[in-house]
């Protein structure tokens, strides 16, 4: 379905240009049809460019995304379009998602004028009633309104139904569920298990380990701009390999048990490494060969990657 | 007892009339305590947090009494506060990364902050240089501007500001949700240092994330839509709640280890009631499992077993035949 073949971003920073940011560094990943991949990774990381890159709201440095086949970034005019009707993006503050002058319902009447000009209105009426419910939203008590005068779940199931206006194969959801309240927060979740079982691929962005695990079957995980290990969800949880992902793995706040006595590294600013591991400066493992080589991914068992000397 | 509250009520005016945010909060905090305060967004748990502090409009005083360690705070009274803000009550604020002023050395800025309240700096300055070691920051800091501090810096330096003339109680205000979850966990337990430690004496934690209160909290109360609904010890909100909207509300946290294929979590149906005009009784009633005509009053906050607080008509009928 869709495939990163090593995706890089690379921003110049500096008062000239002068200096270059690996915001993602040679990132290959696929998400299979009807699957859910998360994409796990702190602040930083590189998560959000990789779901911006999918979704062609910026370019590409060097390596290729492809959808079914096609490379995306080759796309233009009605093929882009096409390729819209196929890939969508929710993001993580609903709130700012919308103009607040009109009201909310205007996001499906978008979607008419720019993909559906033909359908009749009472048809097209029918049609955003349906994935309305779909998300488990009451039409009546929904449309008509301004933002404001919705809650944040709401809001955030708006642009799902609008996703889903669209029939899309693949949804990019970027931290969808960050903002919302705990009570509401497992009724998106749950919509999106649902939509995953009507076929639909989901890339799961997201910083909650507890929420990749609920809902994905596979997981990478990200360390500034480098994928620092990949696999089925159950394998990285249960037995993670990379120092990073057990420092993560340690330190995620569980109710079930309480923080191991795991010493936490601050971060502290790491110097721009152009060779070695990017995780060098905070790994305890770390010696001479991770500070001149950078470990590429390795199978360690199937379907579950490492990039690391150490394992 | 560090902190007493009695009958604390705040609402917010409006045009439109009061928003009642805060109903009759009644709890203690002991010496020591831990105390984590949780709830969903507009449950009225900062405006709780931050009534205890600084009282000003739109939040409107309307009854209560708040004693901390015997003594009568004049919370109603902004301008009598300043005797004891920051000296003996001390917040660390939501968004703390931007509670720092951009434009002062962070140096510079916490000796106007000392000398406004009458503190010599110069006197301070070897126990903050201390204090910036146990939260693992350089002395550097204090000859930088606050934007070349990360996020996770920049919090732990208002936590050593917020703390630096030993408080007895401390409110931390949302701090660990904008930061990485190493960063949370570094935060987290120097909050608990800080107790340790006796530098402060006792916190109110203030969190949506109830993961993070069962690791360092040693009690929670839990509110919704203004009112309490439950205080217990951190095991017996985690494992034995009593209050409906505890149990739904702790059933709908993903853990780790729990796949929507295996074990399908259940939300709260329904959304939480407007402030303005809230319904009479209890406020859970119309999401409420198990509500019935006796919810139509607003049920009493009462401890039934020893330090577990609840408020539900249900729960006391059951309690009785028991």
């Amino acid at each position: 379905m869709l495939e990163l073949d090593r995706v890089s971003k690379v921003y110049k920073v500096g008062t000239f240009g002068g200096k270059e940011l690996h915001a993602v560094n040679e990132v290959s990943f696929e998400v299979k049809d009807g699957e859910v991949v998360s994409l796990i990774g702190e602040s930083g990381s590189g998560k959000t460019t990789i779901g911006k890159m999918i979704l062609r709201l910026i370019p590409i440095t060097s390596g290729s995304i492809r959808f079914n086949g096609t490379d995306i970034s080759t796309l233009k005019g009605e093929a882009l379009k096409e390729y819209y009707r196929k890939v969508q993006g929710v993001f993580q503050d609903p709130f700012s998602s919308y103009n607040p002058i009109f009201k909310a319902d205007r996001i499906f009447k978008i979607i008419k004028d720019e993909f559906f000009p033909q359908v009749s209105g009472t048809e097209w009426k029918d049609k955003v009633e349906r994935s309305l419910r779909d998300v488990g939203l009451n039409p009546g008590d929904v449309l008509n309104k301004f933002p404001h005068q919705l809650s944040g779940g709401q809001l955030q199931r708006f642009l799902i139904a609008r996703a889903l206006l669209l029939d899309i194969e693949f949804l990019v959801a970027d931290e969808i569920i960050s903002m919302l309240d705990a009570s509401t927060r497992i009724d998106v979740l749950n919509l999106l298990a649902d939509l995953k079982a009507r076929g639909l691929s989901i890339l799961f962005i997201t910083h909650d380990l507890s929420l990749g695990y609920y809902i994905s079957e596979r997981a990478v995980i990200l360390y500034r701009g480098c994928v620092a290990e990949m696999g089925a969800t159950d394998k990285i949880y249960e037995n993670p390999l990379h120092p990073y992902t057990q420092m993560l793995m340690a330190s995620v706040p569980r109710l079930d048990r309480k923080w191991e006595e795991v010493e936490v590294e601050l971060k502290t600013k790491p110097a721009e490494l152009t060779r070695g591991c990017v995780y060098y400066e905070r790994c305890p493992q770390a010696d001479e060969r991770c500070r001149r080589e950078r470990p590429t991914l390795v199978e360690v068992e199937d379907g579950h990657s490492v990039a690391c000397f150490r394992t | 007892m560090s902190l007493q509250v009695e009958n604390l009520t705040v609402y917010y005016q409006t045009i439109r009339g009061h928003v009642r945010a805060l109903e009759s909060a009644t709890f203690t905090i002991a010496d020591g305590e831990i105390m984590g305060l949780a709830g969903e967004s507009g449950c009225g748990k900062t405006t709780l947090g931050h009534s205890l502090i600084r009282l000003v409009p739109p939040m409107k005083f309307i009854e209560g009494r708040v004693l901390l360690d015997n003594e009568e705070l004049p919370v109603w009274d902004t301008e009598r506060m300043n005797e004891f803000r920051f000296k003996r009550i001390s917040i660390i604020p939501q968004y703390a990364m931007n509670a720092l002023n951009p434009t002062r050395k962070i140096g510079k800025m916490v000796s106007e902050l000392l000398e406004s309240r009458g503190v010599s700096s110069k006197a301070v300055l070897p126990e903050l240089k201390r204090r910036l070691g146990l939260v693992r920051l350089s002395h550097d800091v204090l000859d930088m501007y606050p934007i070349e501090l990360s996020g996770g810096m920049k919090q732990r330096m208002v936590m050593v500001l917020s703390t630096l003339l030993n408080p007895s109680l401390l409110i931390a205000d949302e701090i660990t949700s904008a930061l990485d979850v190493s960063t949370q966990k570094a935060v987290a337990e120097m909050l608990v240092g800080f107790r340790d430690r006796e530098i402060v004496n006792s916190i109110i934690v203030i969190t949506h994330d109830i993961s993070i209160l069962y690791q360092i909290a040693d009690s929670i109360m839990v509110m919704y839509a203004g009112q309490m609904a439950e205080k217990a010890s951190t095991e017996v909100i985690i494992h034995t709640p009593r209050h409906p909207y505890t149990k739904l509300l702790i059933s709908s946290l993903p853990k780790v280890g729990v796949k929507y294929a295996e074990k399908r979590l259940t939300g709260i149906p329904g959304s939480p009631p407007l402030l303005l005009n809230p319904p009479v009784g209890c406020r859970f009633r119309e999401r409420c499992p198990v509500a019935f005509e006796k919810c139509l009053e607003v049920p009493p906050f009462i401890e039934i077993e020893k330090g577990h607080f609840v408020a539900c008509w249900k729960e006391f009928e059951e309690n009785a035949r028991a």
